[in-house]
């Protein structure tokens, strides 16, 4: 039996496509929202360290799983190996309803202006893509503010300078600091650094029908047992199904969007639940399913107009994905600084992004989310002993006793940074499948040291009796803060969509994800990505009602 | 089951989900006689028993033999970790014998700073090669240590840390009844951005 014809297929569940699905139900278009993975509780994963999505050495609880999904990572030698979603070379990012919004930490960050022109701002950088967004903060800022509304943010800019300039405040009052958060602010005030909460999608009180957070040790990594962690699958898509104009889909895997001899977008196929392949038909498709997802489908679309792929004449799907080059420092204190109040990252100071003479770019440092056990055995200065009595000594004497600031450095883009269709292996259903290669940006390595300084001097000034630090080195995969591989821009040669997220080349074909970010900023990107789904998904709703996309 | 002819990938699926996995314990019991064990034979237990104790040691607080972490190991090889499988017993098998030549006597049966000797070569790479097939000493070193650490300190349910016994070690309530355990009202002091404590 035939799938009956939608207005609008979207395609992941996450961010982005959560977004998405609601703004276009709401305006009255007919959606499909398709989704690989499924709906996940806290009560089908506990507080199990090992299968979550922080580390997840026997899987990754919130997918993808390792008996359908695989990739090829370079082997640093011109070759290519096979890895699975729970390997640190494949760069996973959840696959689920919801998304990493499911088991995200949740910080809820916008981009400073500044992000948006940084080529206007720093001038060309060698050997990166650089460019400015097609698009202002100023005109972002309404959407980071819905975003911020309708999943709920909790947060203070009162004590930040830095601030991104918002015209009304947090629509929830900032979280208290935990024990680590009192020692690092007085620290970095005596250091003349401006720490202030930081803001957290997750309820400080209730909101929107959802309780307050319990402050649990296992948030990051984790779903929320209670609710209190704003995720699309708990805010804009119950919205989106209510209205009775959205269907969810899951379990479903989109193999390929069908592009006709005219150049448009007809539909999709995609493998079902029960690995049937179906074809769905729609008058657009949005694709949200995270920067090398959405590449490989497009990649893998081909059709007689575009023989490379969809909207990839130019050969620029795939390219600049990028990630966060995380750095940071370790303190061991004397005294107990560990309270169990969760989720632990709670401070952050601006001071470092955008901010320091003669350095591009930068980022936000903050105290990191609770280590937990296994994770903290693999936590040591180098050249320590990983195993036998002193391994369990520090184990037991440290647990309590260490803090870790961390941030994310802001990647410069590089076109030869990936991600490719593999022309031979394919996945459980002969989808060909992603290869991701190339190396950071020297730059990246530069202020990931830098920046790795600063914390290391403010963990000193906290008190900390041993420090040592955690750098970037050129190597990455990009995982839960992919981004930038359907870049962007108002020039059709140096990008793949128009500033509303629209294909240059296929104009019923959208893009609403990570994917889109001309650059990630020095911020976890969740906030952005949701704001431009709301910025993509506002833009199709008006489209819609002039020309029905005909 | 309709379709008797599984691939293997769906072989492996069926054992990851749990069902085939009993299957196999219950026929490598019937093969070897009577086994508490899902793949690891007793002698490779008594083995591996005396290398995670080596790496989470016994102090004031029990360590890996105690908390069950061998038996992790073996769940795992069972489901998760079945591509290990060979590794462990070809790697366990090439240790054994490599002992006996160095030492003249099992490692299990070696005192006990005699036994953190041999690992600390093994560890190092200096150890003698030629029982070794598809993996290194040292590689085969660092996996047992690293699914060690992960019996001990991962969650229960998995098989090791018994009775929760590292985080009593390191004085994390458990098991984290959710909501429950928030002793002080800390936690739900409200963030003011001109209180003294935050900084003016």
């Amino acid at each position: 039996m035939a799938n009956k014809h939608v207005n609008a297929i979207v395609i992941g569940a996450g961010a982005g496509g959560g977004v998405v699905a609601k703004e276009l139900a709401t305006a009255g278009l007919s959606v499909l929202l398709i989704e690989r993975g499924r709906w996940h509780t806290f009560d089908e994963h506990g507080d199990d360290e090992l299968t979550s999505q922080r580390t997840f050495p026997l899987k990754c609880g919130y997918g993808p799983d390792n008996e359908h999904n695989w990739r090829m990572a370079s082997d640093g030698k011109g070759g290519w190996i096979k890895v699975f979603p729970n390997d640190w070379a494949y760069g996973n990012n959840a696959a689920c309803v919801g998304s990493g919004t499911v088991s995200y930490g949740a910080m809820a960050w916008r981009f400073q202006p500044a992000d948006f022109h940084l080529k206007t701002k720093y001038g060309a950088v060698p050997g990166s893509t650089l460019d400015d967004w097609p698009l202002t903060y100023d005109e972002l800022e309404p959407f980071y503010e819905k975003a911020e509304y309708e999943l709920g943010v909790s947060g203070d800019p009162t004590n930040d300078p830095f601030v991104p300039p918002r015209k009304n405040p947090y629509p929830m009052p900032a979280f208290s600091f935990n024990s680590e958060g009192i020692i690092l602010e007085k620290a970095a005030k005596r250091l003349g650094l401006h720490p202030f909460p930081i803001p957290m999608l997750r309820n400080s009180v209730p909101y929107n029908g959802r309780p307050a957070c319990i402050r649990m040790r296992t948030c990051v990594g984790f779903a929320c047992p209670v609710n209190a962690k704003a995720g699309t699958q708990n805010t804009v898509i119950p919205v989106a199904l209510k209205t009775g104009n959205c269907e969810l889909r899951i379990n479903c895997m989109v193999s390929e969007i069908i592009v006709d001899d005219k150049g448009k977008a007809r539909g999709i196929n995609y493998f079902d639940a029960d690995n049937k392949l179906q074809e769905q038909t729609s008058d657009l498709v949005v694709v949200s399913a995270s920067a090398s997802e959405t590449a490989r489908l497009l990649l893998n679309s081909k059709s007689s107009l575009f023989p490379k792929g969809a909207g990839n004449n130019n050969g620029w799907v795939g390219r600049n994905i990028q990630d966060h080059a995380y750095t940071g420092a370790y303190g061991l204190f004397a005294d107990k600084v560990y309270d169990d109040v969760g989720p632990g990252a709670c401070i952050a100071v601006n001071d470092f992004n955008h901010r320091m003479p003669d350095i591009i770019g930068g980022g936000v440092l903050c105290n990191e989310f609770i280590r937990m056990p296994y994770q903290f055995s693999s936590i040591r200065p180098s050249g320590s002993r990983m195993w036998g009595k002193d391994h369990k000594d520090f184990q037991k004497l440290n647990f309590k006793r260490h803090i870790a600031v961390h941030g994310p450095v802001q990647e410069m883009p590089v076109f030869d940074k990936m991600v490719e269709v593999d022309p031979v292996v394919k996945d459980f259903w002969g989808i060909p499948v992603v290869r991701i290669s190339g190396f950071r940006h020297d730059n990246d390595i530069k202020v990931g040291r830098l920046l790795a300084d600063k914390a290391e001097e403010w963990l000193k000034e906290a008190g900390a009796v041993q420090t040592w630090k955690s750098v970037p080195g050129k190597g990455s995969t990009p995982s839960q803060h992919q981004s930038g591989t359907c870049r962007m821009g108002n020039d059709p040669k140096t990008s793949v969509t128009n500033r509303y997220g629209q294909l240059h080349e296929i104009d019923n074909i959208f893009v609403a994800d990570g994917s889109l970010h001309v650059n990630n900023g020095g911020y976890n990107p969740a906030l952005t990505i949701l704001a431009l789904g709301y910025w993509v998904g506002g833009h199709i709703a008006e489209m819609w009602k002039g020309t029905h996309m005909k | 089951m309709i379709n008797q002819s599984f691939s293997r990938r769906e072989f492996v699926r069926l054992v990851t989900g749990g069902t085939a996995a009993v299957l196999i314990s219950f026929n490598t019991a019937c093969k070897n006689k009577i086994s508490r064990w899902r793949y690891l034979q007793e002698e490779e237990i008594g083995l591996l028993d005396a290398i995670v104790e080596q790496i989470i040691p016994t102090d004031d607080f029990p360590g890996g033999k105690w908390a069950n972490v061998s038996n992790y190991i073996d769940k795992q090889l069972d489901t998760y970790y079945i591509n290990h499988q060979v590794e462990y017993r070809d790697g366990l098998a090439a240790f054994e014998k490599t002992v006996i030549q160095l030492k003249s006597k099992k490692f299990e049966e070696l005192p006990f700073p005699e036994q953190t000797a041999i690992l600390e070569k093994m560890e190092g790479g200096d150890f003698p090669g030629e029982y070794w097939k598809a993996h290194s000493p040292a590689g085969f070193f660092d996996m047992i240590r690293q699914h060690s650490m992960q019996g001990f300190y991962g969650s229960p349910v998995h098989g090791g840390n018994r009775e929760y016994i590292s985080y009593h070690m390191l004085g994390l309530d458990y098991p984290n009844v959710i909501g429950q355990n928030r002793y002080n009202d800390l936690s739900w002091r409200k963030y003011n951005p001109n209180s003294v404590e935050n900084g003016k």
